[in-house]
C-alpha cells in the first residue's frame, strides 16, 4: 500500500514535452483511472510511475519518499498491460511465480502464493499451461496474479480490458473492481473508454495533450465537467455543444436563441447532455433525421436550429418516426456552458428555452 | 433439362481450366528451384555416388566397376582419422567460439547501444562477408605472415616489444584458420539474431523489469529464450557450412603446415585433384560428406516445422 504524489513532474522524449507540469496525489488504497484520449499522456505517466520511465522534472513520491531515479526492480510495483506481456516460454505457474524468484522467496512458500494468487483469480486448474494455450480472458487474469502475487504497494492497470470481447469486458470490470475492493490496493488504471473509468474508478484523472483536465469523481466530471474536452469526453452518448454569441441575457445560434442567466462572457459554447433533452409540443423546433435503437434506450439525431441534435429517449419502441417535425425542452438546472475562448466551465450559468 | 446440361457442362471446363492454371502457376512458381536443385544438387549426388563405385583417376578412363574406394576408407587411408580428428574441432571451435557465441555477443551488443552506432558496428562485422574471398585471404597472409612487415608482428614488435617476428600459420594454423572463418561466420548468427531481438515484444521487457529482474535476468529469461530456436537453426546451418567449408583454408594455408589444417572438405580435394588424381576415390569420399549433409538438412526442416508451415491455411481469404 503507498500514498503517491506527483510535484511538478515533467517528460520530455528528445526535444518532445509529452508531459509539461503535472501535480497529483493519490491516497493509500485508492483506485484512480487516467482517463483520455490516445497520445494524451496517461500511458508516459503510468510508465514513470512503473519506473520504466524516469521523469525529466520535478518529484515523484511513493508514501513521501523521493523515487524518481529508482528502478523499475525496486518499485514493488505490479502491472497488468494491454496485451498481457505473459512470458510465452513459461507455464502459467511460473509465469505467477517470476516475480518472487527475484525477492529470494523460498521455494516452499513461491509454491503457496502461487497457488492463493491463481484462486484470487481463478486460474488454479489452468497452471500447467503456457500462455499460447489460453483464451484472452484467462491470459488477463493470469496477468493480473502475477501482479498482485508480490504483494505489491502499487497496481498498474494499462488498458486492461481493450483486448477483451464486450460480454467479458463488462465481467471483467466488475471482478477487477471488487479484488481492489478486497485487497484495498492502490490502483492507477489507464483508459481511453470512459465508461470504464467511471465505472471502476473513485477518482478520474481526465487528461488531454500532457495536461490534466480535471480529477474528480465520476458524478463530478460528468455532472460538473471543468472544460469543453471533459464535458464532451465523459458521457455516452456524446454532450450535444453549441458555440453562440451573448447579450442582453440572449444567446443567439444562427436563427436560434436562447435565454441565459448568470455571468457569462460574450461568446459560449452550450453544453446539453442527449439524455437531458426530451420532446414537447413546444420548444425548440426538430425533425427527426435518424434514430438508432439502443435496446433499452433509443437514440435520435435531429436537425434544429442549433444545428444536428442528439436526443435520448428511455422507451423500448421509437416514438418518433423519420421526418416528423416536432419540438424539444430541457431544463434549466441541467445545461452547462462554456467559455468560447478558453473553453473553461463557467458556474452558475444557465440556458433557458424561452416562453413565447 | 437442356439448361441443367449446359450447366455442368459449363462446371466441367471451368475446373479443367483451373486444373490447367494450377499446374501452370507450379510450373512458374517451382520449375526454376525444381531446376536449379536438380542440377546442382541431385544430378551431382547421383554422378558422385556412381563415380565412387568406379576407377575413374586422371586419364578419365573407368576400367572397372568396385567398390575399393569404399574399402580403403575404412581400412587402408591412414590419414583419415587424423583428418576427421581436425575437422571435428575445426567445426567445433569455430561453431562454438564465433558462429554462435560471438555472433550472439554482437547482436546482443549491438541492439544494447543506440540504433545508428549498431548499425555501424554490425556493418564493419558485414565487411569480411562482402569481400571477394581472396581478397579476404590476402589480407589475412599480410596480416599474419611471419616477416616483421606483417600488421601483427609490427604490432608485436613495435607496441608490445617482442624482439623478433613471429609466424603465426607455422606456430598456430589451426587457431588462424578458425579466426579467418570465424570473423566471416559470425555475421550470419548476428544478422539473424539481431532481429530475432528486434522482434521481441518490448513489453516482456518491461514486464520483466517491473517483476523485478535485473539486466542479466532480463537477458537470460526473456531474450535468450526467445533466441533458442534461431540459434538451434543457425547452429545447424553453420555445422553444415562449416563441414564443407574450403576456400579460406586452401588460400591462407593450404591445409598445411604438414597437413595440420588439413579438414575434410580439403582431404577431398587434395585426394580428388591434387598430384595423385583419384577422381573415384575423392568421390566416395565426399559421399560421406553428403549423408550428414541430408540428415542435418531434414532436421532442419523438422525444427523449423515447415510441414506445419507449409499447410493449408486454416482461414478462408475471400
Amino acid at each position: 500500500m503507498a500514498t503517491i504524489e506527483f510535484k511538478r513532474i515533467s517528460k520530455k522524449f528528445g526535444d518532445e514535452t509529452v508531459i509539461p507540469d503535472m501535480n497529483l496525489k493519490i491516497s493509500d488504497g485508492e483506485f484512480v483511472a487516467l482517463l483520455g484520449p490516445s497520445g494524451c499522456g496517461k500511458s508516459t505517466t503510468l510508465f514513470m510511475l512503473a519506473g520504466i520511465y524516469l521523469p525529466s522534472g520535478g518529484e515523484l513520491l511513493f508514501d513521501d519518499a523521493r523515487v524518481n531515479e529508482v528502478e523499475a526492480r525496486d518499485r514493488n510495483v505490479g502491472i497488468v498491460f494491454q496485451s498481457y506481456a505473459l512470458y510465452p516460454h513459461m507455464t502459467v505457474s511460473k509465469n505467477i511465480a517470476f516475480p518472487l524468484r527475484f525477492q529470494k522467496t523460498p521455494e516452499s512458500e513461491i509454491g503457496r502464493r502461487v497457488k492463493e494468487a491463481a484462486e484470487l483469480v481463478q486460474v488454479s486448474e489452468l497452471l500447467d499451461r503456457r500462455p499460447e494455450q489460453l483464451s484472452g480472458g484467462q491470459q488477463q487474469r493470469v496477468a493480473l496474479a502475477r501482479a498482485l502475487v508480490k504483494n505489491p504497494a502499487l497496481l498498474l492497470l494499462d488498458e486492461p480490458l481493450s483486448n477483451l470481447d464486450a460480454t467479458l469486458r463488462l465481467a471483467m470490470r466488475t471482478e477487477i473492481k471488487s479484488l481492489q475492493e478486497r485487497l484495498r490496493v492502490t490502483t492507477v488504471l489507464v483508459t481511453h473508454d470512459q465508461v470504464e473509468a467511471t465505472t471502476m474508478a473513485d477518482r478520474i484523472v481526465c487528461m488531454c495533450d500532457g495536461k490534466i483536465e480535471q480529477i474528480g469523481t465520476p458524478e463530478d466530471l460528468y455532472r460538473r465537467p471543468a472544460s469543453k474536452f471533459v464535458a464532451g469526453f465523459v458521457g455516452s452518448p456524446p454532450i450535444n455543444l453549441f458555440e453562440g454569441t451573448v447579450a442582453n441575457g440572449i444567446v443567439e445560434f444562427g436563427d436560434a436563441r436562447l435565454e441565459i442567466t448568470g455571468d457569462a462572457g460574450s461568446s459560449v459554447a452550450v453544453g446539453l447532455r442527449p439524455e437531458h433533452l426530451y420532446f414537447a409540443d413546444s420548444g425548440i423546433p426538430a425533425t427527426i433525421v435518424q434514430h438508432e435503437p439502443m435496446g433499452r434506450e433509443i437514440l435520435y439525431v435531429c436537425e434544429t436550429p442549433l444545428g444536428l441534435v442528439r436526443i435520448l429517449e428511455t422507451a423500448a419502441a421509437a416514438s418518433q418516426s423519420i421526418g416528423t417535425s416536432t419540438h424539444f425542452r430541457f431544463e434549466t438546472e441541467n445545461t452547462l456552458a462554456f467559455d468560447a475562448s478558453s473553453e473553461k466551465l463557467i458556474p452558475r450559468v444557465r440556458i433557458r428555452v424561452p416562453e413565447k | 433439362m437442356g439448361a441443367v446440361r449446359e450447366e455442368a457442362t459449363v462446371r466441367t471446363q471451368v475446373r479443367k481450366a483451373m486444373k490447367a492454371r494450377e499446374r501452370t502457376n507450379m510450373a512458374i512458381f517451382l520449375g526454376p528451384t525444381i531446376l536449379i536443385v536438380s542440377f546442382f544438387f541431385v544430378v551431382p549426388v547421383i554422378v558422385d555416388i556412381a563415380i565412387s563405385f568406379t576407377d575413374l583417376g586422371r586419364e578419365l578412363r573407368i576400367t572397372e566397376i568396385t567398390t575399393k574406394n569404399y574399402e580403403r576408407t575404412f581400412t587402408r587411408d591412414r590419414q583419415l582419422p587424423g583428418v576427421i580428428a581436425r575437422t571435428a574441432f575445426y567445426v567445433g571451435a569455430t561453431l562454438l567460439i564465433f558462429n554462435t557465441t560471438f555472433g550472439l555477443l554482437l547482436a546482443l551488443t549491438t541492439t544494447a547501444i543506440p540504433r545508428t552506432s549498431g548499425t555501424f558496428f554490425r556493418a564493419v562485422w558485414l565487411l569480411p562477408r562482402m569481400s571477394p574471398s581472396v581478397v579476404y585471404a590476402i589480407l589475412w597472409t599480410w596480416s599474419i605472415h611471419g616477416g616483421d612487415t606483417s600488421l601483427v608482428n609490427q604490432f608485436l614488435i613495435n607496441v608490445f616489444g617482442f624482439e623478433e617476428a613471429i609466424d603465426l600459420i607455422q606456430l598456430e594454423p589451426m587457431w588462424v584458420i578458425i579466426f579467418a572463418n570465424g570473423f566471416i561466420g559470425a555475421s550470419f548468427a548476428m544478422i539473424i539474431l539481431t532481429s530475432a531481438i528486434r522482434s521481441i515484444p518490448e513489453h516482456l521487457y518491461h514486464a520483466a523489469r517491473c517483476d523485478g529482474a535485473g539486466s542479466l535476468a532480463v537477458t537470460w529469461h526473456i531474450t535468450l529464450m526467445h533466441l533458442r530456436w534461431p540459434l538451434t537453426y543457425i547452429f545447424i546451418w553453420q555445422t553444415l557450412s562449416l563441414l564443407t567449408s574450403f576456400e579460406y583454408i586452401l588460400l591462407i594455408t593450404g591445409g598445411g603446415p604438414f597437413r595440420s589444417t588439413t579438414v575434410f572438405a580439403i582431404f577431398i580435394f587434395q585426394r580428388a585433384f591434387g598430384s595423385a588424381g583419384q577422381y573415384a576415390y575423392g568421390a566416395a569420399l565426399a559421399f560421406f560428406l553428403i549423408v550428414p549433409g541430408v540428415i542435418l538438412a531434414l532436421l532442419l526442416w523438422r525444427i523449423s516445422k515447415m510441414g506445419t508451415l507449409l499447410q493449408r491455411p486454416r482461414i478462408e481469404v475471400q
